[in-house]
């Protein structure tokens, strides 16, 4: 093979195989609200006990001015959690690269922040840090480590032989950092954050809760707990359900990103050959 | 230039590549390699060949400055190993070794970026070194779009672009195909024709060595030494010269020396 494969060719063509890809799980959705729907109303349970789609869609437009508010507040939380995993994961593994003592000195201290459930931390954080601080820093807790530990897997998978080249071309170590070492832990670095994400999510509902059981806070974990306390479980289904969307469109967005950045090089980027 | 002005005064003796006592030993392994004693002169093409582990491969990385050697004495175009600038040296690995992220264009500018070398500046010599090794065209691509022997054109352009006086190859073409070595290995003559670089070129192939060098010094192999020279004194280079009789009695030498070269080996 001589000449150059254009990678964008046929990128636009859907497949058979991507439209059953993208249809398949709307299909099994469809099904599940439908049956959701026929359990409700053919054993005629209670809205307080389950409430059925139709009401839980009805909720979510009647009460939308709340809870929209709430799940602004949420992913507010979640985007500064995410936000400072993000940097402080990076800046942690760049650190713990550049100096081996430095890295055996704090790392078990970042996996026993990682181990200890972050909902046993949370009533603590709440006692000693304002409180939207200690939400954010719930987030964070949760979410740094795997972009730490992604990223320094990534800064130790560079190529031996092109380090050699830095070597051999006298390149400064910012040099190498800069044209070697944070293009090669990009991909894993990516994923790291495709986890985070999800965790920040994760963290700051969690931290939420915690906090909503003091009597204060306006999230979206606020809101279904409050819903709990009030038997309104329509509200819950409805904030619930907000808070997933939450979760898969945060998710999707980092996957895209991810993709853009990678897609004209990266094996976990291309297309796959037929 | 710093690099150029170095490769043009201070030489010794002529040479481009000497070597003195140099040994290379490790911790668990023993001596892996040397003393070995050898001279390049200038614009000359010498290849090392030797078995497998033989430390041919190490020797070259000594004299490029990978690896530090145990004992002896490094002068590469003058100058002490220590001082070399990096740039009066070009060097080509046994892969690619190309950064999977940046374009072709990208992956020869390299040396020049990290050497802190004006864009337009850059970029010109970057367009030369793609034209001398056909890939005028190919600038914008990644590598991963390439095939084998392209990669490796690009890895050579990469080695040239700075225009160093001493030309490093470590079994450069030994992960390709016959035909495109053998493309590869007319190229690479023709450059070294065109440039006058001096040019060492580790191997493991006889028949390589044959055809491209002027000196074929074999080596034994744990530890590494050097066990004979052979000269070759052909002035063509060309599909005649591979197919005469005199190719195949240097050959056969060559292989003679190697086998002996291993018997060393297999006797200890």
């Amino acid at each position: 093979m001589s000449e150059v494969t254009t990678s964008s060719v046929g990128a636009l063509k859907l497949s058979r195989g991507a439209i059953a890809r993208m249809a398949l799980p709307l299909v099994v959705l469809a099904l599940s609200i439908f049956a959701w729907h026929l359990i409700v109303s053919i054993n005629d349970i209670p809205p307080y006990v389950l409430p059925g789609p139709a009401l839980v869609a009805e909720t979510l437009i009647q009460d939308w001015s709340i809870l929209w508010a709430s799940l602004l507040t949420t992913l507010l939380t979640t985007s500064e959690g995410f936000v400072a995993a993000a940097v402080g994961g990076i800046a942690l593994a760049l650190l713990f690269s550049q100096s081996k003592w430095l890295e055996q000195a704090l790392l078990p201290y970042a996996v026993i922040l990682q181990v200890t459930p972050v909902i046993a931390i949370a009533p603590l954080l709440l006692i000693y840090l304002p409180q939207q601080t200690a939400v954010v820093a719930c987030a964070w807790i949760v979410a740094f480590f795997p972009v730490l530990s992604n990223t320094t897997l990534g800064l130790n998978s560079v190529d031996r032989n092109l380090a050699g080249l830095f070597k051999l071309y006298r390149a400064s170590r910012w040099q190498t950092l800069r044209y070697l070492k944070l293009p090669a832990a990009l991909p894993y670095t990516l994923g790291g954050l495709r986890i985070a994400g999800g965790l920040s999510l994760i963290g700051a509902v969690v931290a939420e809760i915690a906090a909503g059981s003091a009597g204060s806070g306006s999230g979206l974990a606020y809101r279904i707990a409050e819903s709990g306390y009030r038997l309104n479980i329509p509200r819950m289904f409805a904030a619930l359900l907000l808070l997933s969307v939450a979760g898969v469109v945060i998710y999707m967005a980092l996957a895209l990103l991810s993709h853009l950045l990678l897609r004209r090089w990266h094996e976990s980027a291309l297309r796959k050959e037929s | 230039m710093v690099a150029t002005s170095q490769a043009s005064s201070g030489i010794v003796g002529g040479s481009a590549v000497r070597l003195r006592g140099v040994t290379k030993a490790y911790d668990n392994r023993g001596v892996a390699l040397g003393p070995i004693d050898l001279d390049v002169r200038r614009g000359e093409f010498i290849s090392l060949l030797g078995p497998s582990g033989c430390g041919k491969s190490t020797a070259l990385r000594i004299v490029a400055g990978l690896i530090a050697p145990t004992s002896g004495e490094v002068n590469v175009a003058g100058c002490a190993a220590s001082a070399q600038t990096g740039r009066s040296i070009g060097f080509v690995f046994q892969e690619p070794t190309l950064m999977p992220w940046a374009s072709v264009h990208d992956n020869v500018r390299l040396p020049l970026t990290l050497v802190g070398m004006p864009r337009s500046d850059a970029d010109r010599r970057v367009d030369d070194a793609l034209a001398r090794v056909g890939l005028s065209d190919f600038g914008a691509a990644f590598p991963r779009e390439l095939s084998g022997g392209m990669k490796m054109r690009v890895s050579l352009a990469r080695a040239l672009v700075t225009e160093p006086g001493v030309l490093l190859l470590d079994e450069p073409f030994a992960a390709l195909d016959e035909i495109t070595r053998f493309r590869l290995n007319n190229d690479l003559l023709a450059l070294w024709h065109s440039l006058g670089k001096t040019i060492v070129f580790v191997t493991h192939s006889v028949f390589e060595s044959v055809y491209l060098s002027q000196r074929i010094v074999v080596m034994t192999a744990r530890p590494g030494r050097i066990h004979a020279e052979i000269k070759i004194d052909a002035a063509e280079r060309d599909e005649n010269f591979r197919t005469s009789a005199e190719y195949v009695a240097y050959c056969r030498q060559a292989s003679q020396a190697l086998a002996q070269a291993s018997g060393v080996e297999a006797a200890r």
